[in-house]
Order: structure tokens, then C-alpha cells, then sequence
């Protein structure tokens, strides 16, 4: 599971080199009385194995970008080509199937069951897919070996976070989608969730998208793109990669 | 924290998990339902026990099909009557009625004696042997005794009580304790409410009764029993001619028989209420679930759109929250049949006071449950479904968004009366109900239902007060009812007005008639009365004491439905007495009168149809209660009055029966309208807690009180619940009145008069349950975590 496998039955011509192809990607929002241009024409691509980060300050489009490859969300223009299928025209039914098998969320507030213990709000991913990693392997990678049974009450912002990232991995998705990981969390605690992102990502060979608005984590992306108003403002690689504990912020 | 089977899906421990965190608004909806699913079980039980117990008892008992009276008609008739086409099996008897002297009982009791064959059963309308034997043909004196008199008496075979037959004081012998399908529910006749104590029914031997009566062969009362897909009213037309010769009193069919007749009616008002009743509950309970889940929902919109990020499908979600229904619903359904077959076994210990089989069991079928747990889950799949499905359709995108700030304005209260100055806090509820109008509806018509059914639960003890009012105190204005054996001259008047104590006394004449308007027809006791009575009255629910007219029948309005007459209409009476004369007379008037099936003349007419002088044959009169056992004494000496009625003796049976039977399931109505009353009100303001304790602990961090929070949100529930008040008593007056509709019948006109208290109680009771879940959930607001609520993101 952790390739591109196709999203329906049938066959089709995949390229290998890309997990997305997103072209031309327009959101609107019509909000009450209010229109939101959330996304005004992004391209944007992702390789197998590779991890991106989304940078750009709030209300640059960043989440709703992310929620489209994630098939949480539809463009209003442009298309996303996941695996050969065209997102963008999928129903209901196909995101599901598509979200189930393939993406993995981690959410900015972490979006656990609170009535779940940490290792139930991970079976809560695991009952859904084929081949799953045990709960309790999903979370000894990032480290809660030793937390399986507490309540996320009973668990630290950065606890929660990192079970969210296990819950986001138990499934070996494709892709890993996450919406400013750090955003609720310290820098010490910061850096020990992006250090289990980081591990994900080598270990597993797992495509990583983050979103931040903080600069200093690109210094731990394979390719960093800038996202302004809605637009890619630039992409750029950055020369040396450098492993998440030694990102300063 | 709920213990977990270790294989048990996720999203079930999610389930059951949540399910025990809302407990206290679980069980309060659980409460709601099982209170329908009780009423169900109870009434439906009932019906389904009494239904079983009279088939099983008609069939077995051989219950004759038609019944008839007569003069007396020569023991040939019978054979006649049995080639009568259609006629399975013929039993003819000699019947009589008796006034009866008991040990230890001052005023007199009816009897009704009974022929019983020599050395064989009878018939048809064989009777059980509860206790003691049959008769000996030998000793004539010997009788079996209805078990109701006999218990009431705490007579036992072997005991003995003293007649007036035909004149003369005989001793009787009770040997045997007996059951009949004809006196199932005894009352003696022209009575309203059946009266243990003063009615027996007993079977002697043929020989000696007949002696006694004169009737030596021949008979005076026929049973037939048809043969299947007979016509009945064929038949009764033929018997009829075949005994008008003899006296006959009209045939009846077995539906118009008093006792099936009485436990027919019963029995239809089990059905109407057993549906009726649960169903104004399931559908309370299904709109407070409905509300409860909305809500419950909506606060967990974040975990929904986690739920569909991890690819849990739409049908999945939705599954998963209709399942917190389901399990309420059925934890209600359970724990409704158990209570209900409990209070439905109780229910039958009461039918049993009053009507009578040999075996009253009572009996819980297997598809009644299974019923009542299908539909309590049905129900709550229909609150459930609309708020389970609108919370799912929302796009997972959005829900991951925090909740856009609602929009708020100035509320129209403001901008109304702008030197108004309102308080903040004031300024804040009405905002959020102003904002929110459909919710705040919603809220205040669960409130509403609450006071609703309370309204009508207590609303049935005015009504049982009107009913007694009417009848005993408006109506029935005279102490006693004299009957004499035997239509007399009018100057037995004066020997009644001389008996002692006896202040004042009204003449009455009642003669036996059929009533026809075309094809339709009753058998009944035309009542002739004075211009103006003064003791036996004629109320009409509206308009009052009704005059007798010069001319013409007063009916009570339902019998004018079942004959399908209106005022001005002319009816057939054929008189069932001495000359038999036949003749149309109009209806100049009709009564919508509480009780029973009733036709009135003004006596001088009655007199001029039966071409007769002036008759009587039972007198109304006052008392002076000093004198009561003289009076007693002296009736029982008097072989002329075959019966007296007390008015205080009906009275107290009334209550004693009816009312008992009324006032036990009203009891139970009010308990459980109160159980709906509390589980709404306390499901609205748990409610509004968890919607609102972000903000209000903002509220309590920026510096505010426990106090002025409270204010916020109690203020809001003081509002919906004041709102709530008149509008459920609009409701409930709506219910009353539908449910009374239904149980108008032959037997009871109930009119859904309310007192002003019984509002008053109804609101305070509300009230009372909004205190009580106020200061419940004030305590949770007391104890509101300000830094965890704060905290976690929405």
C-alpha cells in the first residue's frame, strides 16, 4: 500500500514520477455576503518519497491546497490527477475510498476522539484498511511505546499531536498530509513531532506534505513552495536538507 | 470509564463511551420512551389477556348467540323456536327476580334467579363451578351463587340468606360458588355501575323455581345459539313474532347482551387508549431525541470531519450516530415491557374486581414485545435520522474549520425599545434566542409537550369529577329509586310517601321498548317523567335541566347516532309490555347527556301511548337519613318494590370500581407525564450547557461570577420554559380533546372540562422540573474546567 496503487480496478497508464499533478487549481468561497479567493490558479506537484513543505503566512490558501489533494475539499476550477484518476470529477464515494486507502491527515489540533484511548483512536484507522501497521508499532515510532492506554485528556499537546501522526500512518498511506503539525505546539515539543514526521518519511518512504507558517521548518523539506494570496509565489530546493533537531526557531 | 469487551470495533467503544459520558440526558430520553413503550405494553397487554380469557370463556361456556325474555310462553314454543332457520341450539328457562335479605345488611338486594336444569348442565351459558357442588334436584332450596355477591358477602357454601319470592320469605342455600358467560360483568338492570354487594345472580333448580313463579311448563326466558354465517337480525325478527304472543320482550343479539356488551366497550377503549396515549409519548419522545442529537451533534462536528479525513464513509458516520438512537431507544423498549407487564399484571388484578371469568390470566405476548421493541426503534430511527443526516452532509473541509463566529445583531427588543437599557446578560439571552428563533421554537415546543401531557394525565381527574358531578349531584337529585315488581296505579305514591323517613317523592314510569328508525334498532326502557322533574333530572352537558316536551322522545344524543335520528325525525316504539301497542313517535328532542343509551317522555304522554291511567312504576324520592333503617325495614317487608337504589351506595361503588380502575391508570398517566415533563426540561438545559460552556467560561475568565453566568444561562431556560407554559396547555387542551373523542361510546360521554388548579398544577410541575434540572446543571456550570474548556480548540 505504500505505492501508488490505482484508486479503481481498472488499469491505467500511471506515471510512476508523480504522485500528484495538480494544474490550475481555483477555490472559491462565497461566504454569506463574503467571496473568498482562496486559490487563484496553483500548480503543484509531489514525487514518491518526497517531503514538501508548504510555506506561507495564514490565509495564503495553504490549507485549502492541501485539503483538495486530500480529497476533503473540491476545486471550484483546475484539476488534481492522483494515481492516473482525475479527483477533481470523483463523487463522494470515490474521496472516501480514495482518503481511506491512500492519505494520511494530521490536523493542526490533532481532531482526536477524546472518548478513544491512544491506541483505539489508531485501531480506529487500522479496522479501516487491508494491510495496517499495528497500533502499537504506529505509535513506538513516534515514541508513545509507553502511552497506548491514556485518554487524549490525559495526553500533552505534543502526545496528541504524535498520536495523530501515528493514526495518519497505521494505514501506510501514500501521502501524508499535514496542516500546521506544529501550529498548536512549543518549540521543544515542535521539534520532537516533526522529528516523528521526518522519521515517517525515511523510514517508510512515505510522501510527506507539511504545511507551516513558520520559515524554519523548510530547512528540513527534500523542496519548499511558497504559497502568497492564493498563488505560488515560488519554489525553491533547499541546498542543505538538515534533519529536524537542528531546525532553530 | 466503561469497561471494553476486547473485541468491540472502535467507533462501537467511541459509541458506548459517549453514550455513558451524556448518561444523565440518555436516561432522561430513555425515561420519555419507556414511558410510551409502559403505557403500550400495559393497556395492549391487558386487552390482549381480557380478549384471550372472554373468547376461551364464550367458547367453552357455550354463550348463546341471542337472548330473549317474555311473559311466559308454553314449553312447545321451544321446539318452534328451534326450526327456526338458522337456529343451532335452543335453551329455554324460567328467570325471576327476587328481593333478597342478607345477613348483616340492612338495605335490600336485588336477585336474579335462574333456572337450572335437573341432572344436567345447561345448554347453552353453562355455568363454572368455582367452589362447593351442584345442586341437588331433591332439595328445592338449595341455589348456586354468583362469586362476585358471594365475595363481597364473604358468604361460602353452606351459608344461608333469605328471598322475597313471589311474596313469601324462603331460605335459601347457598351450595355452590359459580361462574356465568352472561354475568361476566353483573349489573343488575336500569343500574349504571355494577354493585357487588346489592346484585346476585343465582341458579335453583327448575322445578322449584317454576313452582314458585307459576311457570310450571313453560318458560320466560329462551337463549338460542346459531348456526355459523347466520344473519342474526333474520332470526330475531322470526323470534320475535314467534313470542309476541307471549310477552316477549324483543330479542337481543349477543353484542347488545349488558355484560358483552359492557366488556366490548371495555375493550375498545383499552385499544383506543393503548394506542392512543403511548403514541402522543413515542412521538414526544422521538421530537425530544430528535432535539437532543441535533444538538449532541453539533458538538461533535470536528470529530465528524476527523472521522471523514481517516475515509470513514458517509453511511458509516450516519450508522454510527443513529446507532446512540437505537441503543436508547432500546434500553428504553427493555426496560418499557418489564415495567409495563408489571403494571399490566396489576391492571388485570383490578379487571378482575369486576369482571369475572374462571381463569383471568394475565398474558404477555411474544409479538406484543417484539412489537413494542420494533417500533420504539423505528420511532427513534425517524427522530434520529434528520439530525444524523444533516450533520453528515456537511463537507469535511468545513467542519474542519472551526465554526465561522455566529452572527449576532441587535435583537429587535433593543432596537423596539431602545431606552430599555438592558442588562448585558439580558442583552446576551435575548440575542441568542433571537438568533437562533427555529431552535429556541424547538426547545420551547419539547417544554411545551411536557406541560401538555401533564395537562391531560391530570386533566382526566377533573374529568371523572365532572362525570360524578353530573350524574350524582345534577342529575340523580334524589336520594333513593324505588322499583315496584309490577307497573302500579298512581296512588302507591302516596303508600311511598308514607314509608318512614321519606320527604318528598317524583313518579316515574319505565316500560320496555324497541326503538326503530328504519333498519336500525335498540332495545331499551322508555322513562316517563313529570314536565319538570325535580329529583330524577335530565341535564344536558351544555345547556342544563332539560324539560320533558308535551310530546314526543327525549333521546341522549349518542343513541340518536345509533339509530341514526335527528330532532323532528320519527321513530317505530314498539312497546314491549302489557298491550304491546305500536306507534311513531317523534323525537322532539335530544340530550347530550354523560351516560349510557336513554329515551324520555313526559309521563303523560308515555301514558297516552300505552293507553293507560295513571301508572307508575317506580318512584324518586328525598330521605331523611335518621330514618334509614326504618325504611329499610320496612321496603324489605313490601312485596310490591322489588328493588331500591341508594344514590349514596351507587356512588360509593362508583368509586369504588370505576373510579378505583380510572384513577389507578390517570395515577400512572400523571407519574409518567412527569418522568416527560423532567426528561425534556433537563434534556434542554444540559443541552444549552455544552453548546454554551466555552463561552460562558470565557465569560468566568474575563471576570465574571458563577452567578451572572448562571443568569446567562438559566435566564435562557426561564425564557423558553415561560413561553413553553401556554402553549402547552393549548396543546394539551388539543390532545384532551382528541382522546376524549375517542372515548366517547354508549357507556360514557366524558366532556374535557379542566379546572383553572389543574393548569396551575401542570405548570408548577414543569416549573418544579425546570428548578431541579436547572440546579443540576448549575452545579456542572459550578464545576466548569475554565482552563480544559479553554484549551481544546472547537
Amino acid at each position: 500500500m505504500t505505492s501508488t496503487a490505482p484508486l479503481e480496478t481498472s488499469e491505467s497508464v500511471v506515471d510512476t514520477s508523480r504522485v500528484f499533478t495538480a494544474r490550475g487549481i481555483t477555490k472559491v468561497y462565497e461566504m454569506g455576503e463574503v467571496r473568498v479567493e482562496a486559490l487563484r490558479g496553483v500548480d503543484f506537484d509531489l514525487a514518491p518519497g518526497e517531503l514538501v513543505v508548504l510555506l506561507g503566512p495564514s490565509g495564503s490558501g495553504k490549507s485549502t491546497l492541501l485539503n483538495i489533494l486530500g480529497g476533503l475539499d473540491v476545486p471550484t476550477a483546475g484539476e488534481v490527477i492522483y494515481a492516473g484518476q482525475n479527483l477533481t470529477t470523483a463523487d463522494e464515494a470515490v474521496l472516501t475510498t480514495y482518503r481511506r486507502r491512500h492519505i494520511g491527515f494530521v490536523f493542526q489540533f490533532y481532531n482526536l476522539i477524546p472518548s478513544l484511548t491512544a491506541r483505539e483512536n489508531v485501531a480506529l484507522v487500522t479496522e479501516l484498511v487491508d494491510r495496517p501497521m499495528p497500533p502499537e508499532d504506529a505509535l513506538a515510532l513516534v515514541g508513545l511505546g509507553q502511552r497506548l492506554d491514556h485518554f487524549p485528556a490525559q495526553l500533552s499537546g505534543g502526545e496528541q499531536q504524535r498520536v495523530a501522526i501515528a493514526r495518519a500512518i497505521a494505514k501506510q498511506p501514500a501521502v501524508l498530509l499535514c496542516d500546521e503539525p506544529t501550529g498548536a505546539l512549543d518549540i521543544t515539543t515542535g521539534v520532537v513531532v516533526l522529528e516523528a514526521l521526518e522519521r515517517v518519511n525515511r523510514e517508510l518512504g512515505t510522501a510527506t506534505v507539511i504545511i507551516t507558517h513558520n520559515a524554519a521548518i523548510a530547512g528540513m523539506a527534500d523542496r519548499v513552495v511558497r504559497l502568497a494570496d492564493g498563488r505560488v509565489a515560488g519554489v525553491e530546493t533547499p541546498s542543505g536538507k538538515v534533519g529536524a533537531r537542528e531546525l532553530q526557531w | 470509564m466503561v469497561a471494553m469487551p476486547a473485541r468491540l470495533r472502535m467507533l462501537d467503544r467511541k459509541l458506548l463511551r459517549d453514550l455513558w459520558a451524556m448518561r444523565a440526558q440518555a436516561v432522561a430520553i430513555a425515561a420519555v420512551m419507556a414511558a410510551g413503550v409502559t403505557m403500550f405494553v400495559a393497556y395492549f397487554s391487558n386487552f390482549d389477556s381480557l380478549q384471550r380469557a372472554r373468547a376461551a370463556y364464550y367458547d367453552e361456556a357455550r354463550f348463546a348467540d341471542v337472548f330473549a325474555t317474555l311473559k311466559r310462553a308454553p314449553s312447545r314454543i321451544e321446539a318452534r323456536l328451534a326450526a327456526v332457520p338458522g337456529v343451532h341450539a335452543v335453551d329455554t328457562r324460567v328467570v325471576a327476580d327476587v328481593t333478597l335479605d342478607v345477613p348483616g345488611m340492612s338495605d335490600p338486594a336485588a336477585g336474579h334467579l335462574i333456572s337450572m336444569p335437573e341432572r344436567e348442565r345447561p345448554r347453552l351459558n353453562d355455568i363454572y363451578l368455582r367452589r362447593g357442588r351442584w345442586l341437588d334436584a331433591a332439595r328445592p332450596d338449595e341455589v348456586l351463587a354468583s362469586e362476585l355477591f358471594c365475595e363481597s358477602h364473604g358468604l361460602n357454601p353452606g351459608d344461608r340468606l333469605g328471598a322475597i319470592i313471589n311474596g313469601r320469605r324462603r331460605e335459601l342455600t347457598i351450595v355452590g360458588i359459580v361462574l356465568s358467560p352472561e354475568y361476566v360483568y353483573a349489573i343488575a338492570p336500569g343500574e349504571l355501575f355494577p354493585d357487588a354487594k346489592r346484585y346476585g345472580v343465582f341458579w335453583m333448580n327448575r322445578r322449584s323455581l317454576a313452582s314458585a313463579f307459576d311457570m310450571e311448563g313453560g318458560f320466560n326466558d329462551v337463549s338460542l345459539e346459531l348456526a355459523s354465517g347466520t344473519s342474526s337480525p333474520d332470526v330475531i325478527a322470526t323470534v320475535d313474532r314467534l313470542l309476541e304472543p307471549y310477552g316477549g320482550g324483543g330479542a337481543v343479539p349477543r353484542s347488545l347482551q349488558i355484560s358483552a356488551w359492557t366488556l366490548d366497550n371495555e375493550l375498545t377503549q383499552l385499544q383506543t387508549f393503548g394506542l392512543l396515549v403511548p403514541a402522543i409519548f413515542l412521538g414526544v419522545a422521538a421530537f425530544v431525541l430528535h432535539i437532543a442529537l441535533t444538538r449532541a451533534l453539533a458538538l461533535q462536528r470536528s470529530q465528524i470531519a476527523a472521522l471523514k479525513a481517516l475515509g470513514y464513509s458517509n453511511a458509516a458516520i450516519a450508522w454510527h450516530y443513529v446507532k446512540w438512537a437505537l441503543i436508547i431507544a432500546g434500553v428504553a423498549a427493555v426496560s418499557g415491557v418489564a415495567i409495563g407487564a408489571w403494571v399490566g399484571s396489576i391492571f388485570i388484578g383490578i379487571y378482575n374486581a369486576f369482571f369475572r371469568f374462571p381463569t383471568l390470566a394475565y398474558h404477555l405476548s411474544l409479538g406484543l414485545v417484539l412489537l413494542s421493541i420494533a417500533g420504539t426503534l423505528v420511532v427513534a430511527a425517524l427522530g434520529a435520522q434528520s439530525a444524523v443526516r444533516r450533520a453528515v452532509r456537511v463537507p469535511p473541509a468545513e467542519a474542519m474549520r472551526p465554526e465561522p463566529p455566529a452572527r449576532y445583531r441587535r435583537s429587535i427588543v433593543e432596537s423596539r425599545w431602545r431606552p430599555l437599557r438592558l442588562s448585558f446578560a439580558t442583552r446576551m439571552i435575548v440575542r441568542t434566542l433571537e438568533r437562533q428563533p427555529m431552535k429556541a421554537f424547538a426547545s420551547t415546543i419539547g417544554i411545551a409537550f411536557a406541560v401538555a401531557v401533564l395537562f391531560v394525565g391530570l386533566a382526566f381527574m377533573d374529568v371523572m369529577n365532572v362525570l360524578i358531578e353530573e350524574q350524582f349531584n345534577r342529575t340523580m337529585r334524589q336520594d333513593a329509586t324505588l322499583t315496584f315488581a309490577e307497573p302500579r296505579s298512581g296512588r302507591a305514591l302516596h303508600d311511598v310517601a308514607h314509608l318512614p323517613g321519606v320527604l318528598e317523592v317524583e313518579p316515574m314510569r319505565t316500560v320496555p321498548a324497541r326503538i326503530r328508525a328504519g333498519t336500525r334498532s335498540r332495545t331499551l326502557a322508555i322513562t316517563g317523567l313529570t314536565a319538570m322533574p325535580r329529583l330524577m333530572r335530565v341535564i344536558d352537558r351544555t345547556h342544563g335541566p332539560v324539560a320533558m316536551p308535551p310530546d314526543g322522545l327525549v333521546l341522549s344524543q349518542m343513541l340518536g347516532q345509533v339509530l341514526g335520528v335527528a330532532e323532528g325525525d320519527t321513530l317505530r316504539v314498539e312497546v314491549l309490555e302489557g298491550r304491546r301497542p305500536v306507534h311513531d313517535v317523534p323525537v322532539a328532542a335530544m340530550v347530550d347527556d354523560a351516560l349510557g343509551l336513554q329515551a324520555y317522555m313526559r309521563l303523560e304522554a308515555l301514558h297516552r301511548l300505552l293507553r293507560e291511567g295513571d301508572t307508575v312504576s317506580g318512584t324518586a324520592l328525598t330521605m331523611d337519613f335518621a330514618e334509614r333503617d326504618r325504611f329499610y325495614a320496612a321496603v324489605k317487608a313490601m312485596p310490591a318494590i322489588a328493588g331500591v337504589a341508594m344514590r349514596d351506595t351507587a356512588l360509593q361503588n362508583f368509586r369504588d370500581t370505576m373510579a378505583e380502575h380510572m384513577n389507578l391508570s390517570i395515577f400512572i398517566n400523571v407519574i409518567f407525564a412527569a418522568i416527560i415533563a423532567f426528561g425534556v426540561v433537563y434534556n434542554s438545559a444540559r443541552v444549552s450547557l455544552s453548546e454554551r460552556s466555552r463561552e460562558l467560561a470565557s465569560l468566568r475568565v474575563l471576570g465574571f461570577t458563577r452567578a451572572e453566568i448562571s443568569l446567562i444561562l438559566l435566564g435562557e431556560i426561564a425564557i423558553l420554559t415561560i413561553l413553553a407554559l401556554p402553549l402547552g396547555v393549548a396543546i394539551g387542551y388539543q390532545m384532551g380533546r382528541l382522546i376524549m373523542a375517542q372515548f366517547t361510546n354508549e357507556v360514557y360521554r366524558l366532556s374535557f372540562v379542566v379546572k383553572p388548579a389543574t393548569i396551575a398544577w401542570a405548570w408548577l410541575t414543569v416549573i418544579a422540573a425546570t428548578i431541579v434540572s436547572s440546579l443540576l446543571v448549575r452545579r456542572r456550570l459550578d464545576r466548569l474546567d475554565l482552563v480544559a474548556v479553554l484549551k481544546t480548540p472547537e
